[in-house]
């Protein structure tokens, strides 16, 4: 679905990615983890066109990317951080979202629903919680029932009770044809849902494989402890 | 676009600041009629105060607009957009925000209290010089990242059209006063949208005469039809390069 | 007195009487015996009066060496066809009145007039018209003669091509009353000519001057009203001159004024009223005028006055919408300013005796800048130049600093 061809990213002298090659499918759902600053952010921000790399190509459902806005169709997306029009108010920010793509007819309210979303429509966006605003951004993602879904760090900000919401929604969404991307690196939030993980750092990738093979290899069964043990190896081997 | 462009414009005429500028310009506009009385002391006065003002009040507040929305843009940009039609929306929405605060603070009063010649190339030459600083403002923010650096540049443009480049060119005519300059003082006049805005609007006015004096070509020019239009021609120009520059740079930006 | 003295004085009388009572008259007419005025000029002899009727008279070269009257009649016209001059009146007592004069032809190598009026004395020229005539009326050397009550118009499209209106040439005690002069190379011409009065004229859309005044001492004008010419009105080299209640208006353009004063002196010009001249009153080595009661209102510069001149007293004059106000070209001040009213006077009064409680500096310090530099009008009213001349104002250096008002008035003055 997503193709990653050796792809290179500078920000001036800083090296953010280097020679990434990557191919994600449909039904999978991948943990995109990595230290701080180990280029999780950039690949995402590549993926979804804000960013261009000086190397390389992205490809979706195989059309380059370059250039491209429609395919963004089919990604929802959730933002690290989310800030919007201090003035507008969350209806308005759905009914303008619903206006802009008013051509794409499936709708997912789930989340929308879930977050009771409607009881804080009259309020001003700029007045609302770092919590509250991950809400909008969650429900925003879903909205138009896309087939990949990216969540940068979804769950920082959330209360627990959200987080669960959200987690249940992603684990139906799974098996669906989607793909789904999530950069965290509260590694426990993580485990019910993935099927892969893709570790990056310092802008290379460390590896990409399926959850069960990495279970199987370090005889871990959480995520955060296959994570420690495998970088505990590479640190011996090193 | 033009949804977002609503949008924009809706979170605009919210915004105490712009308010203030409109009621600011529309209060100062009545206070130098009802100071000086009709004719072309007001005129001036409420000239002079736009030259300053909407240029000022335009750029800064542009800029910083564009910073603020700068996470609302990377949000619309998950969305199948395309790049351009995202700064086009802020640009037609700063500018239809800033032009109805033209229309209510200068356009008003003076369609109200003199609507003259004088008084429509007046709020003309603000409209224009309005999108004009819209322009460089989103060019500034676009070209630099840093919001505290892209303030900075917003703020230098406009101390540099308002009043450096004024001086520069007082002792440029200073040090070459022995040569004939009329010709040069003419395209001088087209580097600075401020300047020919002014002069557009003082050609209405009694100054005409005095204004004369930089050349033979220099009044003949301002005076004629075909000058108006030429001026008008260069201020769209002045209007649309620099937006035409930071649409170019914006498509190949990383956000 | 003795008797046979006054027996002389009564023959002489009664001869006088009885020429009069003879005097003939003549009636030119179409398609009578006498159809030209050449012919009736001819035939008629001192104090005859030729009648004209209407028809167009294709005639020139009229010599009237004799004092005649003639008069047209329902507006004859006598149409040189761009040749040569109609009248030239040689003697004194000639009185022309009520013909419509026109195409005199342009000649480079003489000043052709539709009436050239030679060492005459006492001729009047009345409530005639004048259309496309080179020069209009043209007076030589001569004294006590009347123009009144003429309109003049030109055709003149460039100043190489025109003659002047009235263009009068050595004289005195001449008259020039209520005329109407445009489209000439000036409105009226006066060299070496005393002691006479211009009043109630309209001179306007001449190439150079409504008035053109040299070398002419003791003269009065009043009540003219001089507009759009290209270079207004200039006044040289003369004395004495009185000038009152006249109106300079709308005299645009790159060098024009309202009024020139140039080598000037003992002069007074007052209750004059300058609208929207590029610049109002331009005075170059003028001496001991007073300049008094005058409106300047929306000019460029109300008054451009140079360094040379001195002894000029400017008092309770309106300086009303000028964007400068007072300009000259020198840091020393030999003229008296007082007690007029500055619109851009930025006092108060607190004593409310009317008059400003700190003195006005009429000179703006960018109207010395673009004297010097035109060029840089370009800047007028920019922010640049507005704070410099602020603060110039405060703390003069350049702007001489003892050219100012110290009596200042708050509130125009009713100057009618």
């Amino acid at each position: 679905m997503i193709k990653i061809d050796h792809l290179y990213k500078k920000f001036g002298r800083n090296q953010v990615l280097l020679d990434i090659c990557l191919e994600f499918r449909e039904n999978q759902a991948i943990a995109l983890i990595g230290p701080n600053g180990s280029g999780k952010s950039t690949l995402i921000k590549i993926i979804l066109g804000m960013v261009l790399p000086q190397e390389g190509q992205v490809y979706f459902e195989g059309r380059p990317i370059a250039g491209q806005s429609l395919y963004r169709q089919h990604i929802g997306y959730m933002p690290q951080m989310s800030r919007f029009p201090a003035n507008m108010t969350v209806s308005q920010l759905f009914h303008m979202m619903k206006k802009l793509r008013k051509d794409e007819k499936s709708r997912d309210m789930d989340l929308y629903r879930a977050f009771e979303i409607d009881q804080m429509g009259s309020k001003r966006l700029e007045i609302l919680s770092g919590g509250m605003k991950q809400k909008v951004s969650a429900a925003l993602a879903f909205l138009f029932d896309p087939k990949v879904l990216i969540l940068d760090e979804p769950t920082a900000g959330l209360d627990p009770i959200a987080n669960e919401i959200l987690k249940e929604k992603l684990q139906k969404s799974l098996g669906t044809g989607r793909l789904i991307l999530i950069s965290s690196h509260i590694l426990n939030d993580l485990d019910d849902i993935t099927s892969h993980v893709c570790y990056l750092m310092e802008g290379e990738v460390k590896f990409f494989k399926p959850l069960e093979q990495l279970k199987a290899e370090t005889a871990e069964n959480r995520l955060n402890r296959i994570i420690a043990q495998i970088l505990k190896h590479t640190d011996t081997h090193v | 676009m033009f949804n977002i462009t609503k949008f924009i414009v809706s979170d605009l005429i919210k915004n105490w600041i712009l308010v203030l500028y409109s009621v600011f310009l529309l209060l100062a506009t009545l206070g130098f009629f009802l100071l000086e009385g009709q004719g072309d002391k007001a005129i001036l006065g409420v000239l002079n105060l736009t030259l300053l003002l909407v240029p000022m009040i335009t750029v800064i507040f542009s800029t910083i607009y564009y910073y603020n929305m700068y996470e609302f843009m990377v949000l619309l940009l998950a969305q199948p957009l395309k790049r351009s039609r995202i700064l086009a929306s802020i640009f037609l929405g700063l500018g239809i925000a800033f032009g109805l605060a033209v229309g209510l603070g200068l356009g008003l009063p003076l369609w109200i209290l003199h609507p003259t010649p004088v008084a429509l190339m007046l709020v003309g030459v603000a409209l224009l010089l309005t999108v004009i600083f819209i322009g460089l403002a989103l060019l500034v923010a676009v070209w630099v990242r840093d919001k505290a650096r892209g303030m900075g540049f917003a703020l230098f443009l406009w101390v540099y059209f308002v009043l450096i480049f004024d001086g520069l060119v007082l002792l440029m005519m200073y040090n070459f006063s022995d040569y004939p300059i009329g010709k040069v003082v003419l395209f001088i006049t087209f580097l600075n949208p401020v300047d020919l805005g002014r002069i557009m609007v003082l050609m209405q006015t009694e100054a005409a005469a005095l204004m004369g004096y930089s050349g033979a070509i220099f009044r003949q020019f301002f005076s004629e039809w075909w000058g108006l239009i030429a001026s008008l021609l260069i201020m769209l120009v002045w209007a649309l390069v620099p937006a035409a520059i930071s649409f170019r740079m914006f498509r190949v930006k990383d956000l | 007195m003795k008797p046979g003295f006054f027996l002389l004085w009564l023959m002489a009388f009664f001869l006088v009487l009885t020429h009069e009572l003879e005097a003939g008259t003549f009636h030119v007419k179409k398609g009578s015996s006498l159809d030209t005025i050449q012919e009736a000029v001819a035939l008629a002899s001192a104090g005859d009066t030729i009648f004209i009727y209407e028809g167009t008279y294709l005639e020139n070269q009229l010599v009237i060496s004799i004092p005649l009257t003639l008069i047209g009649v329902n507006k004859p016209v006598i149409d040189s066809q761009g040749g040569d001059e109609i009248f030239i009146i040689r003697a004194d007592q000639v009185l022309i009145q009520g013909l419509t004069l026109q195409n005199i032809g342009i000649s480079h190598l003489k000043d052709r007039a539709a009436i050239r009026i030679v060492e005459a004395k006492n001729v009047t020229i009345d409530k005639n018209i004048l259309i496309n005539t080179f020069f209009g009326i043209y007076l030589q050397n001569s004294s006590q003669c009347r123009v009144q009550n003429n309109t003049i118009r030109g055709e003149a499209y460039d100043e190489v091509n025109a003659g002047n209106a009235i263009h009068i040439w050595k004289g005195s005690q001449m008259e020039v009353i209520n005329n109407h002069l445009s489209h000439h190379r000036d409105g009226i011409y006066f060299e070496f000519v005393d002691q006479s009065l211009i009043h109630s004229n309209i001179s306007q859309d001449n190439m150079r001057y409504g008035l053109h005044f040299m070398f002419s001492n003791y003269d009065t004008y009043e009540e003219n009203t001089f507009q759009r010419n290209g270079a207004g009105v200039a006044v040289m080299f003369s004395k004495h001159i009185k000038m009152v209640k006249n109106t300079f208006e709308e005299n645009w353009g790159g060098s024009s004024y309202g009024i020139l004063l140039k080598e000037i002196s003992d002069g007074l010009m007052a209750q004059n009223t300058f609208i929207r001249n590029t610049i109002g009153v331009y005075a170059e080595g003028a001496s001991r005028i007073k300049i008094e009661k005058n409106d300047f209102i929306n000019n460029g510069k109300a008054m451009d006055i140079k360094g040379n001149c001195i002894d000029n007293e400017i008092l309770a004059n309106n300086f009303i919408g000028n964007t400068f106000e007072v300009l000259t070209n020198s840091r020393s001040n030999l003229n008296h300013f007082e007690g007029n009213y500055w619109a851009q006077y930025k006092g108060y009064d607190l004593d409310k005796d009317g008059i400003g409680d700190f003195p006005h500096r009429p000179v703006n310090l960018f109207a010395l800048i673009t004297d010097k530099i035109p060029a840089a009008n370009m800047l007028l009213h920019s922010f640049l130049v507005n704070a410099l001349d602020m603060a110039e104002r405060m703390f003069p250096e350049i702007i001489p600093e003892h050219l100012s008002d110290e009596r200042p008035r708050i509130k125009p003055l009713a100057n009618d």
